[in-house]
């Protein structure tokens, strides 16, 4: 069975806008909006659910401080608890004003770099991964919607023509 | 326009009474002469001891460290003491306490009576070595004169803390005002008359708060000890600094930096009515200019502010940072009460532009300057803590040992328990959330000023009380009503402003 979709191109995202809305409108499912930078309110306007990269990222941080607090516990108080400089080792506690910088960067350090790993992963984004653009213009000046074609196309093709698009193309997919 | 609800004014004055009461009654019951001090003391020592036996004991220890602890802190107020006199007096005073006790409790354990043997073993020791008699009543009596006043201190003190913090608070305001002008930020604009409303209780504020700094060069109250020239003479590090710290170049500061506040504060109100009727940008680029330029004088002036009204009353210690960690405690205060006010009126239906996109930013706003007043507050400590150097920590030894609650209990409310609060993004849109918020912030920077001036001038005699607590509320009543009259005098949103338009279809 063939899988046929339809790209649609625009030149002006406010264009973009008012078409993704009039086809969530007319109940046709986009699979993809291809733009050459961040559309405000796109993702809004598609009906994308928000992201939880941030709760991840928090999560990552607390992970972070946690690792630099057992370390520093055992390292500073539990292992070796040597009298260096007078600073008080009897008690995590007491010594702790000093393991803040610490506890601190690496909480960041855990927080930024799982959350970029995180992103990476779950938008499949590697060295050497294949670009998926339908069209090189879509990373320069213009903007493609690709839409899931069912039933009648020819009455489709007709309905993106009238959204202002400066191209529509009915394409086979594999 | 705004009309002041009769509910909410009768509040204001109910708080403003209360106040004043609780005010009143600190100020009476607090002891005139030495005799109402020993009776205190007497009276304390007495009740701890019928607590328990352990509970005794352990007032006699923690008796004995005082000895040491106030005589560290000896050294930053009254360097008149002698050393062996007072550790001499403290230890008499625990002897003293523990003849009281044995009258009202005659079963006592061993363990109980051991301490004061060695205590008697010490005074004896010592009076046989160095002092008579009669000088060792003396010593006594400085240590019990000490404590005198410190206890008169107390309700100067709390009165001081309360008038600082709520005029800071609109000062904040003020800055933060100042600062959306100059940057000319596109999201505030329909917050600008609730600014210019907070900053209105500048002037009250700033006319009490500089009676205050009077009555203390007019040696009413001794909240600064380098106004005492008996203190002064005796001090040598006093004296190095009175080119500085002397009762007529403070007053002049104060008064060119409370005269520089209010006069941006009625120029940029006036400008902004004017730009309300105006049909050019005339007043508002002039209130841009003035934002610039009183930003310029608002950092050095609350520089120096902060040395002459809250570090000079240790006049031993310093802080290069301090200036800035004063700065963020009372800009987060300050932008909070905006947030708080904002929400207020929105409530009652008052401010028809304002959405959630606003209150998410000034909640915001709350978070980071939380952030960065936590980043400023252990950088002071750290340091100081880090390095160890006897003239700087005594600062901290005499918090960490005598306010211990307050000190790190005000991080807690300060950070950690606003970052918790506040970093969910859908939080920030609640407004019960955001108030929840800004009454911790709130509670926990006056917590902020209460640690800076209070150990200096009623160290280990500290309790919030009637006369804190009456102080907060009076100036809390205050505050509303010169706020909320200031808020019916004009329009709630700023007409004619450049940005308005954008700040009013403003959402993030």
């Amino acid at each position: 069975m063939t899988n046929k979709v339809i790209h649609v191109l625009y030149n002006d995202d406010d264009i973009l806008m008012d078409a993704v809305k009039k086809t969530r409108a007319a109940h046709h499912h986009i699979e993809e909006v291809y733009t050459p930078f961040p559309v405000h309110g796109l993702d809004k306007a598609m009906g994308l659910a928000p992201t939880r990269l941030a709760i991840c990222s928090f999560l990552y941080g607390c992970v972070g401080l946690t690792v630099a607090t057992a370390m520093l516990n055992y390292i500073m108080i539990n292992d070796w608890p040597q009298d260096i400089g007078g600073k008080p080792s009897f008690s995590f506690i007491q010594n702790m004003p000093a393991f803040v910088p610490v506890m601190f960067e690496m909480t960041v350090f855990f927080a930024a770099h799982l959350m970029v790993i995180t992103f990476y992963m779950r938008s499949k984004l590697w060295p050497f991964k294949e670009a998926e653009n339908p069209d090189v213009r879509t990373t320069d000046d213009h903007f493609l919607i690709e839409v899931a074609a069912h039933g009648n196309v020819d009455e489709m093709v007709s309905f993106f023509e009238n959204t202002g698009a400066v191209e529509v193309k009915v394409i086979e997919k594999h | 326009m705004y009309t002041f609800s009769s509910r909410l004014k009768t509040f204001s004055f109910v708080l403003m009474i209360l106040g004043v009461l609780g005010i009143g009654y600190s100020f009476f019951t607090a002891p005139k002469t030495v005799e109402d001090v020993e009776k205190i003391l007497a009276a304390d020592s007495h009740h701890g001891g019928h607590g328990s036996h352990e509970g005794h004991a352990h007032e006699i220890t923690t008796g004995e460290a005082n000895a040491t602890e106030v005589h560290g802190q000896d050294a930053t107020e009254h360097a008149i003491h002698d050393k062996i006199e007072h550790k001499e007096n403290l230890e008499k005073h625990v002897t003293g306490s523990h003849e009281v006790d044995s009258v009202g409790q005659p079963a006592h354990d061993t363990a109980h009576a051991e301490p004061v043997v060695a205590a008697h073993g010490a005074t004896d020791h010592h009076a046989d070595e160095a002092l008579t008699g009669a000088g060792h009543n003396d010593a006594h009596h400085e240590h019990l004169e000490h404590v005198l006043h410190q206890l008169q201190n107390k309700p100067w003190a709390a009165v001081y803390v309360a008038a600082i913090f709520f005029m800071l608070i609109s000062l904040g305001a003020l800055a933060f005002y100042a600062i959306q002008n100059a940057a000319q930020a596109g999201w505030s604009p329909v917050l600008f008359r609730v600014m210019e409303g907070i900053s209105a209780y500048l002037i009250p504020g700033a006319i009490i708060f500089f009676v205050l700094l009077l009555l203390g060069v007019f040696h009413v109250h001794h909240l600064f000890i380098w106004m005492d020239p008996e203190v002064v003479a005796e001090d040598h590090l006093i004296q190095g600094k009175s080119g500085y710290l002397n009762a007529t170049f403070f007053i002049i500061r104060a008064v060119i930096f409370l005269g520089g506040w209010i006069l941006y504060r009625q120029y940029a109100r006036k400008n902004s009515l004017l730009q309300d009727d105006a049909n050019d940008n005339l007043y508002y680029k002039k209130n841009f200019k003035a934002a610039a330029t009183f930003l310029v004088f608002f950092i050095v002036s609350e520089s120096i502010m902060s040395w002459d009204w809250i570090m000079s009353v240790d006049p031993h210690w310093y802080s290069t940072l301090f200036g800035w960690y004063v700065f963020a405690s009372f800009f987060v205060s300050g932008i909070t009460a905006i947030a708080m006010v904002t929400l207020y009126l929105k409530a009652k239906g008052y401010l028809e532009f304002v959405n959630t996109s606003h209150i998410h930013d000034l909640a915001k706003f709350m978070f980071g300057i939380s952030v960065f007043w936590t980043y400023l507050w252990f950088s002071q400590f750290m340091l100081m803590w880090y390095a160890d150097i006897p003239e700087e920590v005594t600062y901290f030894v005499t918090r960490i040992e005598h306010y211990n609650l307050p000190f790190f209990g005000m991080v807690v409310m300060n950070f950690v328990l606003p970052v918790i609060i506040l970093i969910n993004t859908d939080f920030k849109r609640l407004s019960w959330i955001v108030v929840l918020a800004g009454i911790i912030i709130l509670c926990g920077h006056y917590i902020d000023f209460y640690n800076m001036i209070m150990p200096a001038t009623v160290g280990d005699q500290w309790f919030i009380g009637a006369g804190e607590i009456g102080a907060i509320l009076f100036f809390f009543g205050l505050f509303i009503f010169v706020v909320f009259t200031s808020l019916t005098k004009a329009p709630l949103l700023a007409k004619h402003n450049p940005y308005i338009e954008e700040s009013k279809h403003f959402h993030y």
